[in-house]
């Protein structure tokens, strides 16, 4: 009795003991429940994932599919009540009713209430190859044969934005993995290298950091980009933005993995494992990378936006993608002519999505890097 | 202080020099060169060209020799300010440079400026009030302005401009003053447009830097030294000010590494969102049309921009910090 | 008894954190001897600090007094309670550097390093009297000198981080004397200090004291450091006061089985070759967890215990 209750830390001790049997990896998972932000960005970038991978699926149309009796045309609202005022258990669209503007000769959409298309959920609907594979027509919603259906509205074209901002989605943000494995690799590698060895190699890392990280990125992508040659298939153009995108992202990670190779090889496990005979690259693998994975972790998903970014910038300029691809920056291209987003604002909202994106993806980074690290002092919560 | 400046000045060549390599060897990559690209225009008029013609040519821009040796005639002319000439506008790069570097720092500098007369107060409330409303609002606004890139702001501007004044917002002057020399009525027409590209270009940067400080002050605020400070019987708003913002203002200064290239590489594109005759869109048209000289030009032109605004706030942190000035 | 300079009754104040309530201190009371060393000894995180801070009216959030009065009896002004002092109240701005000042345990943080040593001092009295910057410069040099550090001219435009520990301790020092407060606060001020230097700076302080004849409350864990510096002693544990008494009666005849256990644990004061008594071994079977009201004994002192468990000693 008297002993527990002369050790005021006896509990303390107790629940801290338990907490050392957690791993390391469980103990980071619980910190980064804990923010709840950024397990939600967390759950939204997945969705967004996933409904992007499944584009040819989610969208009802395909990207070229055009629509003749919707020109320039504004979101459709999905009602539930008509225009009597019933109530329809299965929800609908109204056709659009055109009118030309006898002073702007403009286009001008209002509902056509006579025409309602009820909108059908796993229905049949345009074919399509999902990832060049399987051949399906199947599509989370669309309307019957003869129905449309644009909830983003359309382009001048009379294409679904709906549809376009999906396929869209699937290549700028895979950009944003596959530059940021990349640019894992290039920041691991040149990171590694130069804290691990120090000296003349560190040196010349280091000012090669300093060097690329103060060129203005875009400027410099934009002479990159503009060098690919124009010839090149769609795919390949993908992996060159790409790569150039990765070849001046690596310095953030990179500083960071040099500077925990430089503190982590004075740390004693290290020293341990060396004296008791252990090689170079097993001493690298076995026991230095593993204990700062998670902040790598942290560090690339904080990477992810630059990329996604850097391509939107690109291919908003003309310079980077083009179309037939689409992307949220290839959309957003048509959308910098003033009287477009005057007439069609509808046309930004690739925009809002690239916005939300980047948004997630930095609450994510910051929640990552603190439940990795919970005395970091390099970021806003 | 003085042997700090110096070292850094000279630290500085090295970093330019690599910086020029890497930009001779981005502007070699297109196939082709001035010449061919030349030669395909005055082809698809219908001239003729003789084989000497093309050697002569050549020889003009020195691309007969090794590209080492054409590294430095176009290094060398960089140093003596010739830089060269733009077939593209069939003007000297020089006559093409100045004005719109000139415009470029402009909106760069007044963009800065904007970026800490507002992320400074606007930080430094947020981390006092923490969890107040204030500070929620503040937060969230700045994570939205974080995620955003700039052309997307210029896009939005434009839309408002349009649908709420209905006015145009681009350009730098009004009509009448677009061509007309300088005078005192055009620098206020000047100024009177520049607020507009200021704030979106800054806008970026002003919601990140306003998260670094925020995220510094609060790590200083219970720091002991300010505690000391409280107990001397410092009043509580010099307390603030004088202690814990004073050191958290320094890694806000030294973001300015990072915040100035993004916010040259913003103006780049915000410029050629809003038709504005700076850099961005002469760079745009260098690269479309492969006048990588000029392109060449207009990037080192940018990285020196940067590279000396990155000197400069060094040396303001030196100034600012025994800590570094001593070191 | 003598005057009393500062009177703390009840003092309760409460840590609200994610994982729930800490109360830091409850019901702490003691008086301060005018003129005289007051030293509070309690092992980490018995309340010693909260306490001065509260003094000084410095806890921050999440920690807040939720009751108790400090009644506060300087020469220099009318008594007042410093609990209620409102956050504007100019007696507060008095209080903090000019009336009670502090000195506290980590000398190498707490300065800041981007102003110079006599910026710093002079600021002191800058915040306290009408005098002109240079005035205060020159008082901040002759107190600076005074707690001994030479080379004046040259040092006081130095910036604290090209000072050692110990000297950094020694500004820290005459910041907070500077203005002449009628009561120094020094919490643990030489915990972080190589013992060399620890034992100067603790005859630094006791001198000070005896020419400037303040009042001085000692914050340690340091029965030595007790035994040499103070008149009195309050003991605390787990953000109670268990015993309070004169040097002399606290450290040969404790009451408190606490304080008992604690002096059973100084190495010097065992006896030769018996290995060193524990805590617990000491205190046995008392429940020093509960709290119970202070009994005052016949010869003055103080002490925390169930009656009955009194009435043999002293009584
Ligand atoms: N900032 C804080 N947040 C939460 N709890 C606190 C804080 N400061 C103090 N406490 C609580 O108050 C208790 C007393 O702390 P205090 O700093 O007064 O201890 P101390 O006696 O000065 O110890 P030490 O000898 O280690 O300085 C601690 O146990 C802790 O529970
Ligand atoms: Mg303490």
């Amino acid at each position: 009795m008297s002993e527990a209750v002369l050790n005021p830390v006896a509990e303390a001790s107790v629940s801290r003991e338990e907490s050392a049997t957690i791993s390391p990896r469980r103990l980071i998972w619980l910190r980064f429940r804990r923010h709840r932000l950024a397990y939600l960005s967390g759950i939204f970038l997945l969705l967004m994932y996933i409904v992007t991978g499944f584009c040819e699926f989610v969208s009802p149309y395909g990207t070229t599919t055009r629509n003749d009796d919707a020109i320039n045309a504004p979101p459709m609202r999905v009602h539930f009540f008509d225009a009597e005022g019933n109530f329809h258990l299965r929800p609908f669209v109204y056709a659009y009713r055109m009118e030309v503007n006898e002073d702007t000769w403009m286009r001008e959409y209002s509902e056509d209430t006579n025409r309602m298309f009820p909108i059908r959920f796993f229905a049949r609907g345009e074919p399509y190859v999902m990832w060049n594979l399987v051949r399906s027509d199947r599509h989370l919603f669309t309307t019957e044969e003869g129905g449309y259906i644009h909830l983003f509205g359309t382009d001048q074209l009379g294409r679904d934005m709906f549809s376009r901002v999906f396929y869209g989605g699937r290549i700028s943000m895979s950009i944003g993995l596959v530059g940021v494995v990349l640019t894992l690799v290039l920041g691991i590698l040149i990171g590694g290298i130069a804290g691990y060895l120090g000296g003349i190699a560190d040196r010349v890392v280091n000012k090669a950091i300093e060097v690329l990280t103060s060129i203005p990125g875009l400027p410099l992508w934009m002479a990159l980009s503009a060098a690919l040659p124009a010839h090149w298939s769609p795919l390949l153009v993908y992996f060159g933005i790409t790569v150039i995108l990765s070849l001046f992202g690596w310095t953030g990670l990179a500083r960071q993995v040099r500077g925990r190779f430089l503190s982590l090889r004075e740390e004693e496990f290290v020293m341990a494992a060396r004296l008791i005979g252990a090689d170079t690259p097993r001493v690298i693998t076995k026991h230095m990378l593993p204990s700062f994975s998670s902040h790598v972790i942290a560090t690339a998903t904080l990477a992810v936006p630059a990329m996604i970014l850097g391509e939107t910038a690109l291919s908003f300029l003309g310079i980077g993608l083009r179309p037939p691809v689409v992307s949220w920056g290839v959309l957003l291209f048509q959308a910098q002519n003033p009287l477009v987003i005057e007439m069609t604002p509808w046309q930004m909202l690739p925009g809002l999505f690239v916005v939300l994106v980047v948004m997630a993806f930095n609450l994510l980074g910051d929640g990552l890097r603190d439940a990795a690290d919970p005395y970091s002092t390099a970021g806003a919560k | 202080m003085r042997s700090y400046v110096i070292s850094r000045l000279l630290g500085m060549i090295p970093t330019l020099a690599v910086i020029s390599v890497i930009i001779f060897v981005v502007i070699q990559l297109p196939p082709g060169d001035i010449v061919t690209s030349m030669l395909d225009r005055l082809q698809a008029q219908g001239v003729d060209t003789t084989e000497e013609y093309v050697q002569n040519l050549r020889a003009q821009y020195n691309l007969d020799k090794p590209l080492v040796l054409q590294y430095f005639y176009w290094a060398g002319n960089l140093l003596t300010g010739d830089m060269g000439y733009s077939h593209l506008y069939s003007r000297p790069v020089n006559d093409l440079l100045w004005e719109r570097l000139g415009y470029t720092l402009s909106i760069t500098v007044s963009a800065l400026l904007f970026m800490w007369v507002v992320a400074l107060p606007l930080g430094i409330y947020s981390a006092i009030r923490q969890y107040s409303i204030g500070d929620y609002l503040m937060t969230s606004i700045a994570l939205v302005g974080v995620a955003t890139p700039p052309f997307m702001v210029a896009l939005v501007f434009m839309h408002i401009g349009f649908e709420w004044f209905g006015v145009s917002t681009g350009g730098l002057f009004s009509p009448e003053y677009e061509d007309a020399p300088w005078s005192w009525g055009r620098v206020v027409d000047l100024l009177s447009h520049i607020w507009l590209p200021m704030i979106i270009v800054g806008l970026g940067s002003a919601a990140f830097t306003m998260r670094i400080l925020r995220a510094n002050l609060l790590d200083e605020l219970n720091k002991p030294y300010v505690v000391t400070a409280r107990a001397k019987g410092v009043s509580p708003a010099k307390l603030i000010l004088k202690y814990p913002v004073r050191i958290a203002i320094n890694p806000f200064i030294s973001t300015i590494g990072f915040v100035l290239p993004a916010l040259i590489s913003g103006e780049a594109i915000v410029s050629l969102v809003m038709g504005l005759p700076t850099i961005g869109p002469l760079l745009l048209q260098a690269l479309l049309n492969q006048d990588m000289f000029l392109a060449g030009s207009l990037l080192m032109w940018l990285a020196i921009l940067t590279v000396v605004g990155i000197l400069l706030s060094d040396i303001l942190l030196a100034w600012l910090d025994p800590r570094i000035r001593y070191e | 008894m003598t005057d009393t300079v500062l009177k703390v009754r009840d003092l309760a104040v409460d840590f609200k954190t994610d994982l729930g309530t800490t109360h830091a201190l409850v019901d702490v009371g003691f008086d301060m001897p005018r003129g005289k060393v007051t030293a509070i000894v309690g092992e980490s995180g018995s309340g010693k600090s909260v306490t001065a801070n509260c003094i000084m009216r410095i806890i921050q959030p999440p920690g807040r007094i939720i009751g108790g009065t400090i009644d506060f009896a300087p020469e220099a002004m009318d008594p007042f309670e410093i609990t209620s002092l409102g956050k504007r109240d100019p007696r507060l701005q008095e209080l903090r550097g000019g009336l009670i000042s502090m000195v506290f345990q980590e000398p190498m943080t707490a300065l800041s390093p981007v102003y110079t040593v006599g910026n710093q001092v002079a600021e002191a009295i800058l915040c306290h009297r009408k005098v002109g910057r240079k005035q205060a410069w020159k008082e901040a040099a002759e107190m600076l000198e005074r707690v001994g550090i030479d080379d004046i001219d040259r040092r006081i435009r130095m910036y604290p981080f090209e000072f050692s520990g110990g000297m950094r301790q020694r500004v820290v020092i005459a910041m907070a004397l500077v203005c002449h407060p009628e009561i120094l606060i020094c919490d643990e001020p030489t915990t972080a200090l190589d013992v060399t230097i620890q034992a100067e700076i603790l005859t630094l302080i006791r001198d000070l004291q005896r020419e400037l004849s303040n009042s001085v409350l000692f914050i340690t864990h340091d029965i030595g450091v007790v035994a040499q510096l103070a008149d009195q002693v309050v003991v605390m544990y787990q953000g109670r006061v268990l015993e309070i008494g004169t040097v002399r009666q606290v450290l040969k005849t404790p009451v408190h089985p606490y304080t008992k256990g604690l002096l059973a644990a100084i190495p010097g004061l065992a006896p030769k070759g018996e290995p060193l008594a524990t805590i617990a071994s000491v205190v046995g079977d008392t429940d020093i967890t509960k709290p119970y009201p202070m009994i005052t004994l016949g010869d003055g002192r103080q002490v925390s215990l169930p009656r009955e468990q009194v009435q043999g000693v002293a009584g």
